[in-house]
Order: structure tokens, then sequence, then C-alpha cells
């Protein structure tokens, strides 16, 4: 990308004052958050703190009771008319969505589909790409989340680290901007966090934007450039990986941190 | 409890022959009793339907494959394909509509499930068959407004077609139920990921949700299927000359009831049974790339 400044910092994800509340419950309270082109930004906090509703809204699979949602320029779900946000049609919340990829805790493969099929599907019917240019886009996916030779798997014949190495690649083909992750390590035996980790370290290098929900602390303090605490429905600690890690300023942050201790020294 | 004779020396004698030898099997020798019991039962009754000379076995030897029966069975079967068809088309369009965000289009779906779920099938083909008494005249107009085509109902709708709406509208009824039920089986994560990959909602329903909501579709279906392959004998109350209706056709000219309805009985069970297999078929197709070919048909073996 050219910039007349490379110091200058433009975000492509703004998030101002998000607010949901699920009946009573408020989870969201007002959530500012900036993403910067590039960054990996993690979301940390005790489970129930509306990490994965924040995550979620982003690319309107929740919908918000208030707040904004721009991503890369444009506003997410609403459209601003006079005076007031208003709500967009499912189609039109949909042609934003094309940009922006999400990865889930529990894959949510197609399980009639082969692997092959899972990653071409929407390429072909939303991007409307050719088959064969979208099996040719598979097939380098397929072999950069290093599982070239099973495109004609069915995900019923693939480990917890493969699926999601596969739900990876199927984000991936719509060629979004930015990378939703929702606890992609969370459903996996321990043996196999490493793999999918791997993926999104390489993503990381490659320079694509990540919003990443995880309980992996020492996931973010190595890959992740900013760090989001969340508690009670609000960013209690915003910063630089390390620095909001290792040496944390706010008291809910070293409570929830302190839980980790034993993982940040192995 | 402890054997009596169980000593270390037992201990490592049976490990050595865990050497050379398997574990012994438990033998069920009176597993075979109720088999041997109910054959015996059942040759008895049979040879004694075989020789009474009530059932009449040659006159249905003689009407089993007749012109009249199989003329009748066709009758039976393509109805059963037509309404089958036309009642999963429209039980579809109701299902999505019961599961569509308007509350509007729910509200339909629910009062015509509750409606024709409520009305017995015969009372509903009666209606049909009678509707030139309701509405002697059927008219294309814009409401309120000029006619655009007018014709009498008795030349529309004959007595095949009254069958045919009266069993497509019964039959979208349950279908509707089946389908939505098979949706609903379908993981909400699914739903997610397709929205996630703005995959639109028809191409979605069609290609994401549907052939995994098949794996639930399928047994209720087939039940249906069976059911409706029966039910079509109702038909024969307004002269529809269906399996049933052209056997009684033949019973009212020779009176030798029990055999013709003996030949309607054994062609509705092969059809039946014709059925019981495709669907088995089926199932398979549907199941392959979810369980592993081997569990066909049981998630879990519980014997």
């Amino acid at each position: 990308m050219m910039t007349t400044n490379p110091h200058a910092y433009s975000p492509i994800i703004r998030l101002r004052n998000i607010q949901k509340s699920f009946g009573h419950r408020r989870v969201l309270q007002g959530v500012d958050l900036d993403v910067g082109r590039g960054e990996v930004v993690c979301l940390l906090g005790p489970s129930g703190s509306g990490k994965s509703t924040l995550l979620r809204s982003i690319n309107c699979l929740e919908k918000i009771d208030r707040g904004v949602i721009e991503v890369g320029g444009r506003l997410i779900g609403h459209e601003l008319v006079g005076r007031r946000l208003r709500e967009l049609t499912p189609r039109q919340a949909r042609a934003h969505r094309v940009d922006i990829g999400m990865v889930f805790q529990a894959f949510n493969l197609f399980p009639h589909l082969t692997v092959l099929q899972n990653i071409i599907e929407a390429p072909i019917a939303v991007r409307r790409l050719t088959r064969s240019e979208a099996v040719r886009r598979a097939d380098s996916l397929l072999s950069m989340v290093g599982l070239s030779g099973r495109a004609h798997s069915y995900p019923r014949e693939l480990s917890g680290g493969q699926k999601q190495r596969v739900a990876i690649a199927r984000a991936l083909a719509m060629q979004p901007t930015v990378m939703l992750f929702d606890e992609p390590t969370s459903a996996l035996d321990p043996e196999l966090v490493g793999e999918v980790l791997t993926v999104l370290k390489d993503l990381a290098a490659a320079g694509m934007t990540m919003v990443v929900v995880t309980h992996e602390i020492s996931f973010a303090r190595e890959v992740a450039d900013k760090v989001a605490i969340l508690d009670e429905g609000k960013i209690v600690e915003f910063g630089p990986a390390r620095q909001v890690i290792e040496c944390p300023g706010h008291d809910r942050t070293r409570s929830f941190l302190s839980r980790f201790a034993w993982k940040a020294s192995d | 409890m402890q054997n009596s004779q169980y000593s270390e020396e037992a201990f490592l004698a049976a490990v050595r022959l865990t050497k050379t030898t398997d574990i012994l099997q438990r033998k069920h020798p009176l597993r075979w009793l109720p088999a041997i019991f109910l054959a015996v039962v059942l040759a008895w009754f049979f040879s004694d339907v075989a020789r009474n000379p009530a059932f009449g076995w040659p006159v249905f030897g003689r009407y089993v494959a007749s012109a009249e029966i199989l003329k009748g069975l066709w009758l039976t079967i393509w109805l059963t394909c037509v309404v089958m068809i036309l009642g999963f088309a429209l039980g579809l369009i109701i299902a999505v509509m019961r599961l569509s965000n308007n509350p509007t289009l729910r509200a339909i779906a629910w009062t015509y499930v509750w409606l024709f779920r409520a009305v017995p099938l015969l009372v509903l083909l009666l209606f049909c068959f009678n509707i030139g008494y309701l509405f002697p005249t059927i008219v294309l107009a814009i409401p309120f407004g000029p006619i655009v085509y007018q014709i009498e109902t008795q030349d529309l709708i004959s007595t095949i077609g009254a069958t045919i709406i009266a069993f497509t509208l019964h039959e979208a009824a349950y279908a509707s139920e089946i389908i939505r039920g098979g949706i609903l089986s379908v993981d909400g994560g699914q739903h997610e990921a397709a929205e996630a990959l703005a995959i639109p909602p028809l191409r979605s329903l069609l290609r994401i949700i549907l052939p995994q909501a098949m794996r639930s579709i399928i047994p209720a279906s087939a039940s249906l299927l069976i059911g409706t392959f029966k039910n079509t004998s109702v038909a024969s109350v307004i002269a529809v000359t269906d399996l049933l209706y052209s056997a009684q056709i033949i019973y009212n000219r020779n009176y030798e009831i029990v055999p013709l309805l003996l030949v309607a009985t054994a062609w509705y069970i092969v059809v039946t049974s014709v059925i019981s297999v495709i669907q088995y078929f089926v199932e398979g197709y549907f199941g392959r790339s979810l369980v592993g070919n081997k569990q066909l048909g049981s998630v879990k073996n519980y014997t």
C-alpha cells in the first residue's frame, strides 16, 4: 500500500461505542477499538466478558443495539440516513461481509462436502469465480495450511487441527481484507493447538489484519501487536501485547492473567 | 468374588495362555429357542392358511396379475408419485415460510399446517370432490374489479383432479413439518458459517442446509410415502379406479371378496417393500459423508 507518511496510523477496523444486551444482561457496554492494517489484535478476558460477542458483531453475526462499526472505510451493518443509523437489509449486510473472513471455535465445516468443495463453494457462489479458478486458489491455500493432498477428504476424516486449518483456508478463499478468529484453538486437543497457531503466525507474518479471541496467552504475547482485555463488557486495558501481558496496569487484568501464570512460564 | 481354586500359579498360567489363545467367547445356546418356537408356529399357521379353501388361492392366482388389477396398481403408483412431488414442493415452501422472519408468513404456514392436519383426509377428499356445489364457477378476476376469465368448476376439476388436490393439501401439511424438523436438526453453526461466507439464503438452503437435513427427512418421508401409497385407497369412495377399487369392482362381480382383498394386500406389501429397500439406499447416499459407511443405520451400537 502506498501512503505518503508511513508512520501515519490508519486503522482498517474502527469500533465506537458498541453496546449490546441479551435481555437485561448488558454484554457490551460501549466498546471502542481500533485495528490497524496488518495488525494482529488479541481479545482476552474471562468467559462472559463479551469478547466473542464483540468479535461476532464486527461481521454482523451479532446485531448490536448501538454503536458504529467501520471496516475498510465503510460502515458495516448500518447506513447513515439523515441524522440516524439505520439497519441494512440482509442482502446489503451480506455484501459487506464478503471482505471479512471468520473462523469459528467449532470449525463449522460443511460435513457433506469435501475439503475442496468446502473451500470453493463461496468463491463460486459469491465471488463469481469460475470453478477452475476457485480450485486453483483452493489448491494453493491448502498447501499454505499444509493440507495439500487432503482436497478430496471429507471433514469427518480429518483431525480437529486439520479441520480448523481447512476452515482457515475456506475463509481465506474469499480473499478477505480482515480475518476474525473466535477461539480457534479452544475445541482442539492440546497436542493439535500448535499446528493451528503456526498457520495463524504465518498469516500474521504475511501481513493479514487479524482479530483473535483466544485463551492462548503465550500466543498473544508472541504474535499479537496489541492486546485488549475485556471484562464485563468493557475494554479494561488495551495496548502493546508484551506490555499488557507482562506488566499489566489494571487490577482486573492482573487477576485475569494470574490464572495463566503456569502457562506463561512454559 | 474369588474363585476358590485361584492362586498365584493359576494367574501365571493364565498369563502364559494369553500368548497362544484368545479369550473364549460366551456361547448363547438358548438364543435359538424363541426362533424355533416362532418357526413352528408360523409353519403351522401358513400351512393352515394354504389349505383353507376360504382363502381361495386359485382365485388369487387368477387375478393377481390380471389387466384390471395391474391398471389399478399403476394408477395407485402414479397418483402416489404425483401427490408426493406436489406435496413436498408445497411442503418445502410452507416449511421455509414457517422458519421465516416475517410474522405474517409464519402465521400463514402455522395455520395451514393446523388446518390440514385437523381435517380428516376422507372429509377433505369429499370436500374437493364436491367443490362444484360450493363454488359452481371459478373466476379469475382483479379483486373487486372486472372478471378476466371464468370456467365451470366441473369442467376444470375431474374426479382424479379432486383426488390430487385433496391428497396434495393433506400431504403438504405433513411434509412441511418433516422438512422443518430436518432443517432444525442441522447445527446452527452451519447457518452461521454460510452467513459468514456471505452465501445467499436460497443457495445456503439448497447447498448447505437441506443436504444435511436429508438425514432426518428421509426416514420420516419414507413413512409418509408408504402411508400415502396406502391412503390412496381412500379415493376408492369417489370411484377412482385405484388398486383397491379395481379389486372391489371384480369382487362385486364374482363375490370372491377375500381372494381379491388378498390380491390388493399382496400388491400393497410388494410396493411397500420396494420403497423400504429404496429408503435404505437413499439413506446410505445422504449419510455417506457424515458417518463411516460401516456405521450406517446406527449412530452408536448399543447391543
